[in-house]
């Protein structure tokens, strides 16, 4: 076997590294207007809802699972978040931030509960309870999208905060938005949790075999408990930040986003066969399909191919995984 | 006089209405290796489970180092030094090997951070305790059987047992890698570590072991020192039945047209000039080591390799097997290794697998005639004596036995010339795999059926075929009558080619 191909094994995020800096000095050989940071802070600002939303489903994943309920709990955490504020006229940033979490986790839990004592496919559960979600949100708490005029100011003021700016060649003003730290915080801690802790390597036992994990004495329930719960939370934090960074809450948002962000964890070398996958993969997947997405536009390419390359990104980078667990397990 | 390590005394256990174990006595001293023989179903798994904690019995009692322990549960029996192997090792293949070996210790510590210093630590000790040399950094996916059995091993020596339990382990072994896990298993022995070696095999039953315990339907029918035993008493007392052994003696006429006629076979970097002829009624048996083209060669001539050169003739004529749907038109059937994943369709019934390649034969303009594929299937299902009372079973209900009856039965539906066997038993518990003897045999003697069996299982080839064919390196290396051979002579042949 070739060291490459050791390499490649013991570290599956040098492939998709590759394919990053790869797209990176295409596009930017292409129209070098892809260097401006403008440009660069907007694609990283993009990548900060997908990409913890991605950490979600990363675990659910490892555990052997898939979970495409996740924006259906992240926007009825936001709604619901927003709604309350507005109706009670509350305005601040922990506490909401807090209540949406909550209601990501308790939505979560729901999942737990099917996958763990009904031993459903969480395929299943997780269309299941997302649908019911949507149409729950969109039938009893309302349809009407809450715009920038009704959205607490605080909040809002909370996602445009930036870290630093800088003056681009123009003259004008290019800031990084503070998120994108909220985003690598919330990455290191996973990652943290997912490598340093017997909870994080009990979700990789569990999608090595689960009758295994249960032989050597992890305790499944509780695992599965909290991937799902913690999946929630995430998807819920997510959600709300989504609405303060967009400075609308709409509750038909997000749909269709599950592929962008299942198309991102397998590009970033997860196994849809659960056991496999790391954080810093994940964040690269990110923000390769995160650049090559939004770089249609400077490419010159029509936006509406956009779902056209994600649907590509999907296949492509499945195949590449499956191509490399196949070779692994022959 | 020192108590036995584990004692236990009149164990009964029962599922619903089925009684699993009665009346089961069975003692292990320390540092002993006992031998626990049985046919699949006859409780083995019950009892290991039992002594695990799994299972509590509902008569008996047990004892360890002879005091009475009651109410035994999982974490009791790992206390008390029982650690199982699982025969699926119960491992983690998407972890590294040191990760494997460092996690049972450190969920025992009850660990909430893992130190990844520690954990090399853990793996280091896990691997001088067994004496052997792992790579602590691959991931376990990529061992080899042999190698994923030592990492089961190893991480059940961290837990300091004073009995170790192996279910069946010797079965995805090659014969060089028993004899290495042996050698494994008297070293922990020498530790004054029991064992509890669960198998189904006689031959390493008589090597290993100095108790034997046999049981059949969930009764201990015979227990002793194993010099109180030969091959055939064990036979005799796990089945209930004398198995005679007779070799299978062909004497058609020397000069008749082959059934099949391969000359100069050759698939580049898989066989080399293959020249190989099967007369009608003949059992041609085929043997090699793993990697010999035995199996590439069953699929060659099931049409599964397009691409080859050289010769096919069947019945004296050319035939050119490019295809499975051509193979199977010249009446060819393969009967593959892996009968869970190759040969049956899991989720469906007992007929529906057995029809699977008879209803092209059996409809009209696309529609199935139902009333004579049923009519077909229990036909067969009652001349290869399957067990079951109908054939709208679902196929997993069988044993394994029956599952491979059903395989075979599938292809005799077709009436075919070749019968090719790729580990016709491998699997199947020593009762059935006489049944399935017997039948091969019946058929190539009655109806003139050419038959392949490709086999690890010297015994099986010896007993069965009238011709033993060795395959090495994708090269015919001998072609010998059984009657001029022997299962030692193969044995050593083989050995010689490793």
């Amino acid at each position: 076997m070739s060291g490459l191909a050791v390499a490649l094994r013991r570290h599956p995020e040098l492939m998709v590294a590759a394919v990053l800096v790869l797209s990176v000095i295409t596009i930017g050989l292409i129209n070098p207007v892809f260097w401006q940071p403008s440009n660069i802070f907007s694609l990283l600002r993009a990548s900060v809802i997908t990409g913890i939303l991605a950490l979600a489903v990363l675990m659910v994943m490892l555990s052997g699972g898939i979970d495409v309920s996740f924006p259906a709990f992240a926007i009825a955490a936001m709604y619901l978040t927003v709604k309350a504020m507005i109706a009670w006229g509350f305005d601040g940033v922990l506490l909401p931030f807090a209540m949406a979490t909550g209601i990501g986790v308790l939505l979560g839990l729901v999942n737990a509960v099917f996958v763990h004592y009904l031993r459903m496919i969480p395929l299943i559960v997780t269309l299941g309870t997302g649908t019911a979600v949507r149409g729950f949100i969109l039938g009893v708490v309302g349809t009407s999208q809450i715009n920038i005029d009704q959205m607490p100011p605080l909040l809002i003021g909370f996602a445009r905060s930036e870290l630093f700016s800088v003056t681009q060649a123009d003259g004008s003003q290019a800031g990084l938005s503070a998120m994108v730290l909220v985003y690598a915080v919330i990455a290191v801690l996973v990652h943290l949790m997912l490598r340093h802790t017997m909870m994080g390597r009990s979700i990789y036992a569990l999608g090595g075999g689960t009758e295994a994990a249960r032989r050597v004495g992890f305790n499944v329930r509780r695992t599965t408990f909290f991937i799902y719960g913690l999946a929630g939370a995430l998807a819920g934090f997510a959600g709300l930040l989504h609405g303060a960074m967009i400075w609308t809450a709409n509750p038909r948002d997000m749909v269709g986003l599950e592929l962008d962000v299942i198309a991102a964890v397998v590009l970033g070398g997860a196994s849809i066969f659960g056991g496999r996958g790391s954080v810093i993969g994940t964040v690269l997947g990110v923000l390769t399909l995160v650049v090559i997405t939004n770089s249609l536009i400077i490419l010159g390419v029509d936006t509406t191919w956009q779902r056209v390359v994600v649907g590509l990104i999907v296949i492509a980078a499945t195949a590449a995984t499956a191509w490399r667990d196949r070779k692994r397990i022959a | 006089m020192t108590a036995p390590l584990i004692e236990l005394r009149h164990i009964g256990k029962s599922f619903a209405a089925v009684r699993a174990l009665q009346d089961v006595s069975l003692t292990i001293g320390r540092g002993e290796i006992h031998c626990l023989a049985g046919e699949n179903g006859s409780g083995k798994s019950t009892l290991i489970k039992v002594i695990s904690g799994v299972w509590q019995p509902d008569q008996g009692e047990i004892l360890i180092d002879g005091q009475k322990i009651s109410g035994l549960d999982p974490r009791a029996a790992i206390a008390h030094g029982v650690q199982v192997i699982y025969q699926d090792f119960s491992l983690f293949g998407n972890l590294t090997v040191a990760e494997n070996l460092a996690l049972s210790t450190e969920l025992q510590a009850k660990r909430k951070l893992v130190s990844w210093g520690r954990v090399r630590r853990i793996a280091e000790e896990a691997k001088r305790k067994l004496g052997v040399e792992l790579d602590l950094d691959a991931l376990v996916e990529t061992l080899p059987t042999a190698g994923k059995q030592l990492v089961a091993i190893a991480r059940a020596l961290m837990s300091d047992p004073r009995l170790l339990i192996m279910d069946e382990p010797t079965t995805a072994l090659t014969g060089r890698e028993v004899e290495a896990l042996f050698r494994v298993v008297r070293d922990i022995q020498s530790r004054g570590i029991a064992v509890l070696f669960v198998s189904h095999k006689m031959r390493e039953m008589l090597d290993i072991s100095e108790t034997l315990t046999v049981i059949r339907s969930g009764t201990v029918v015979a227990a002793g020192p194993i010099s109180q035993f030969d091959e055939g008493s064990i036979t005799r007392a796990m089945t209930g039945q004398e198995i005679a052994a007779e070799g299978y003696r062909w004497d058609g006429p020397a000069g008749a047209t082959p059934l099949l006629d391969v000359s100069g076979l050759t698939i580049p970097g898989q066989l080399e000039d293959i020249s190989l002829r099967v007369m009608p009624g003949e059992i041609v048996g085929i043997s090699g080591l793993l990697g010999s083209g035995r199996t590439e060669l069953a699929l060659a001539l099931f049409g599964m390799q397009p691409r080859y050169d050289g010769q096919i003739r069947i019945d004296g004529k050319d035939a050119r097997l490019d295809s499975v749907q051509r193979a199977i038109a010249h009446g060819i059937a393969y009967v593959p290794e892996d009968r869970l994943t190759e040969g049956l369709f899991l989720t469906q019934t007992i007929d529906r697998n057995m029809l699977a390649t008879s209803l092209g034969r059996l409809s009209r303009g696309g529609v199935v005639h139902g009333g004579r594929a049923a009519q077909e299937a229990a036909g067969m299902i009652q001349d290869m004596a399957i067990a079951t009372p109908t054939g709208d079973r679902p196929v997993t209900q069988l044993s394994g036995g029956n599952q491979q009856r059903v395989v075979i039965g599938r292809w005799l539906l077709n009436d075919p010339r070749l019968l090719i066997l790729n580990g016709p038993t491998v699997g199947v518990d020593v009762g059935s795999k006489a049944g399935i003897h017997r039948k091969i045999r019946e058929l190539a003697r009655e109806r003139g059926l050419g038959v392949l069996m490709i086999s690890d299982d010297l015994p099986e080839l010896v007993d069965n075929c009238n011709r033993i064919v060795v395959l090495h390196r994708g090269r015919v290396v001998s072609d010998t009558p059984t009657a001029a051979t022997s299962e030692a002579m193969l044995s050593e042949q083989l050995g010689a080619l490793a």
